[in-house]
């Protein structure tokens, strides 16, 4: 594990989380997981592994799915970050959050808040895929419990609804 | 009256909109005031004596709380069947990554450099690292003779059978291990004042924790607290380990009087935990002319690490399975698990049964070479009847019919057809196809007399607000354990199951129920659940504050006046072994398991002869594991185990030098991805269970078992070479059609290694 904290003095940085503008104060070099994890308190992002395997990690960064266990927090500067926090409204869940409920795609849950951010970001760009292209989509994102299927599945189910209605 | 059934529904998961959200609390979510991290110093050598400990200079240590093994207030041990792993080293070093010392700072950012600060000097000893070694004693580890324990099950005669024989069939076989490797690492937070020693963590077995802090704290059971958080995957790999860590968090806990968060990184996680033990099976086996087993010798072999640990019951587990789903007239099967300079190996779903059960499952399809009939009669001929005995001479009093089981699968699995067309495409070509078999069981629940000293209580509460809630201390780590025992209560109690809860498990809320291992929590758990439920339902029925049949409302009124007459409402129930039930632990023999689930798989792969690598393309996994109490969670544990067990059979090899795992990174240990993976097709067969609650039986291990073997039994159908070792890795497979070629080149006219092994 290395030093994660640069030798200059913590700065200030701004960014959105969730919608909501929030300024920290951070050593640069600062990895965006502790940052968000332990001064924002949004926990629902996981560190599996710490060095961009897992995907347990990932969250939007201006529409783009990082594990944000490899960026350092300076890189968020100005940018727009989404959480799993920030995916249901209130207590309504996210279409794909319903789905993954439903077709049995969280088991331990850990993967689960990756999973379901790499698989907004997978429909963003490909609203109705195959399953091959969802199988293709989520493979930088490990899942020790499921074997995969079922998250497969609610991910083209929840493509489904939504082209659908 | 609710008269719609809940059991056999796939109800929503209790904790599932918390997953989903990232409301989940795991433990490393958890922040306590004042909270220190904690950090553990390791041992860099596999075995030798601990001459001199310093502190660089570079370390500010007075910031440091430092806990070495004399400060230990109990016992220096991690108690579970015997105590003989040390919490901290003191004197000797028995494995690489073994803990000696501990460290906390309130900035978990200082004690990477912490750890690297501190410099130890060993006399080395020296080590051993494998069976052999351990076997021939080329060092003496661990007590006289490297030995943590032997089984011996004997059935008939069998010196008398290799006179009979037609074919005597012999094999060897071994698998690697297997790091659990759950996405959640390891953790724990422990705080200490005048109430005692409380921990949180990520955890399988709440009370193993238990008993281990009351031994290492010296403290009394009411001051020992253990509380399991939302546990990101375990598999076995959080089931005795966590005693160590929640040991070393309690130890700075007491000395800093602060809260202590012990978190693992990834290396340090798979580098000093357990993992799969090592096996070595050797297979001798005399058979008739029409394929009939007349009887034979087993010999099963573990790696059992630098401490005794879990491995005498994975080796009975192991030497239990060891004879598959078949019929042995007669049967000698030696077992031991052995000691080396390794981690010690421990708890990963299947628990030793994958390892004897992929020796089987290969060793049936030799067998099946030596006299000349396919993979599927072989079985056919020697599948256990209803009637017959196991190697343990359990009767098998189910009304299983594998033979049917067999013709399912292949069905499902279009077998014969794809067989032919692979004939053909097989002619020519870099891309072989094959298919292959594996037939097995998996006992649910502990063996032998396991069930009878364990003697499980489970709760059931009827609460003031009129809903009711469920007090156990199995936990919930992905398998779904919160929503099936709650819809066993909801389902006792003719209740909506939103009105059943469970209890956070939480040693000083919830009974012993027993660990959250075997496949024991649907069976034997959710049996108790549902007779305590029961007492419930009976309790207000003979207090005249409830009829028969009854509404939710009515219920929830009925449980609201008894609370308010009688204050807390719970009710208890314990395990008591069946009376048909019987074990003799002296023979090793008797009724190992009160069930047994049962499967046929079947697996389809396509060898490439340029990358060497195999992909598996279809999977069919059929089993009859009892009724399915929510067939979406129980399909799901099916494909995660197939999953596991691919990667088992075809991905995950550990390498190890000098007893330390090298690859200890999700880069460089690889597990299945999504896009490595076919579509695993589940099918069920329900016979029912009468020792399990609305007659289930355990299923979360039994996928483990059958897809290592059935995939190495296609890649030898697809070269007709064969390999006999997993991992089995690109590598591996260049090697062995190398030689293979070599071998044939050199011996013209024969066979080649495609043939049988049998001796006519
Ligand atoms: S923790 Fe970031 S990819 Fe694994
Ligand atoms: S649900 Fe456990 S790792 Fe994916």
């Amino acid at each position: 594990m290395t030093d994660s904290r640069d030798r200059r003095a913590k700065t200030e940085i701004s960014f959105t989380v969730n919608g909501e503008p929030r300024k920290v104060h951070a050593y640069p070099m600062e990895r965006l997981l502790d940052v968000l994890r332990q001064q924002l308190q949004l926990t629902g992002a996981k560190e599996g592994c710490g060095e961009g395997e897992c995907g347990s990690c990932s969250v939007l960064m201006d529409g783009v799915l990082v594990n944000s266990c490899l960026v350092p927090v300076l890189q968020a500067e100005g940018a727009s970050v989404v959480t799993i926090e920030g995916l249901a409204a209130g207590e309504r869940l996210h279409f794909l959050q319903e789905a993954f409920l439903e077709c049995g795609g969280a088991q331990c849950g850990i993967c689960t808040p990756g999973m379901i951010l790499a698989s907004t970001h997978l429909l963003n760009g490909n609203p109705k895929p195959t399953m091959e292209e969802i199988r293709e989509g989520l493979s930088g994102n490990l899942c020790r419990c499921t074997g995969y299927s079922q998250i497969v599945e609610a991910v083209a189910e929840a493509a489904r609804r939504r082209t659908a209605s | 009256m609710n008269s719609e059934h809940i059991v056999g529904k796939s109800v929503p998961r209790k904790e599932g909109r918390d997953k989903v959200t990232g409301r989940s609390q795991y433990v490393d979510d958890m922040v306590l005031p004042n909270m220190l991290f904690g950090a553990t110093v390791r041992s860099q050598i596999p075995r030798g004596r601990i001459n001199k400990i310093t502190f660089g200079p570079e370390i500010a240590w007075n910031e440091f709380v430092i806990v070495s093994a004399k400060d230990i207030p109990g016992k220096n041990c991690i108690a579970l069947i015997g105590d003989d792993q040390p919490c901290l080293a003191n004197e000797f070093v028995n494995h690489p990554e073994e803990p000696i010392l501990l460290l906390a700072h309130p900035d978990r950012h200082l004690l990477p450099k912490a750890v690297e600060a501190v410099s130890i000097e060993y006399d080395a000893l020296p080590a051993i690292f494998t069976i052999e070694e351990s076997a021939r004693r080329a060092e003496i580890v661990w007590g006289e003779d490297n030995i943590f324990k032997t089984y011996l099950i004997e059935k008939g005669e069998v010196d008398g059978v290799w006179e009979e024989a037609d074919y005597i069939v012999e094999g060897e076989y071994t698998t690697g291990a297997q790091e659990q490797l759950y996405i959640e690492n390891n953790g724990m937070i422990a705080a200490f004042d005048a109430q005692g020693i409380t921990v949180w963590g990520s955890l399988q077995c709440p009370y193993y924790i238990h008993k281990a802090l009351m031994a290492l704290c010296g403290l009394p059971a009411e001051k020992v607290r253990v509380v399991q958080m939302e546990t990101g995957g375990a598999f076995g790999g959080k089931e005795e380990y966590p005693s160590m860590i929640a040991g070393h968090a309690a130890l700075l806990a007491m000395k800093s009087c602060k809260p202590v968060k012990i978190i693992y990184d990834r290396m340090e996680d798979m580098a000093a935990t357990t993992k799969r033990h090592p096996s070595r099976t050797r297979h001798r086996t005399a058979v008739t002319r029409d394929g009939k087993i007349l009887g034979g010798e087993i010999d099963f072999t573990i790696d059992g690490g630098a401490y005794a640990t879990l491995s005498s019951v994975v080796l009975s587990r192991g030497v239990i399975h060891a004879g598959g789903p078949y019929y042995w007239p007669s049967v000698r099967i030696r077992a031991k698990a052995l000691a080396t300079n390794a981690p010690p190996h421990g708890a990963f779903r299947g628990f030793g049964a994958p390892q004897s059960l992929f020796a089987m499952e290969r060793h049936m399809d030799r067998i099946a070479q030596a006299v000349g009939l396919s993979p599927i009669e072989i079985r056919r001929r020697n599948f256990l009847q209803p009637g017959q005995t196991t190697t343990t001479e359990q009767v098998v009093r189910e009304p299983i019919h594998l033979g049917n089981l067999l013709d399912r699968a292949l069905e499902a699995s279009d077998y014969h057809s794809k067989k032919k067309s692979f004939a053909n495409h097989n002619q020519s070509g870099a891309t072989p196809k094959g298919m292959g078999i594996a037939a097995f069981l998996h006992g649910a629940g502990f063996t032998g007399s396991g069930e009878r000293y364990l003697s499980s209580v489970v709760g059931v509460e009827g609460c003031a607000d009129g809903s009711v809630r469920v007090l156990v201390s199995s936990t919930e780590f992905g398998q779904g354990t919160k929503t099936v025992l709650s819809q066993i209560a909801a389902e006792a109690l003719s209740l909506p199951y939103e009105n059943v809860s469970m209890a956070q498990p939480d040693t000083l809320e919830v009974p012993n129920s027993g660990p959250t291992v075997a496949s024991r929590t649907v069976m034997v758990v959710g049996k108790l659940v549902q007779s305590a439920a029961l007492g419930i339902r009976q309790t207000l029925i003979s207090s005249n504050l409830l009829r028969e049949t009854y509404t939710a409302e009515e219920f929830r009124t009925a449980c609201q006046n008894y609370v308010a007459a009688h204050g807390q409402f719970r009710s208890w129930s314990r395990y008591e072994a069946p009376s048909d039930i019987f074990w003799d632990d002296q023979k090793y023999r008797g009724d190992a398991y009160a069930a047994f689930a049962w499967a046929v798989y079947i697996a389809e792969v396509t060898v490439d002869l340029t990358t060497y690598s195999v992909s598996v393309d279809d999977f069919v996994a059929l089993q009859e594991v009892g009724k399915v109490l929510h067939p979406l969670l129980a399909r799901g544990q099916i494909i995660g185990g197939v999953a596991q067990a691919i990667g088992f059979g075809l991905y995950e090899k550990v390498v190890w030098q000098n007893g330390r795992m090298q690859n200890n990174q999700m880069t460089n240990y690889i597990m299945p991805t999504s896009s490595d993976l076919p579509p695993i097709r589940v099918f069920f067969e329900e016979l029912g269970n009468v020792y399990g609650a609305y007659g289930a039986k355990g299923i979360g291990e039994l996928p483990m078992d059958g897809p290592a073997p059935a995939i190495l039994n296609a890649v030898e159908d697809a070269l007709g070479v064969r390999f006999d070792s997993i991992p089995l890795l690109p590598e591996d497979i260049m090697d062995g059609l190398n030689s293979h070629g070599a071998a044939a080149s050199s011996q013209r006219g024969d066979h080649g290694l495609g043939s049988a092994g049998g001796v006519p």
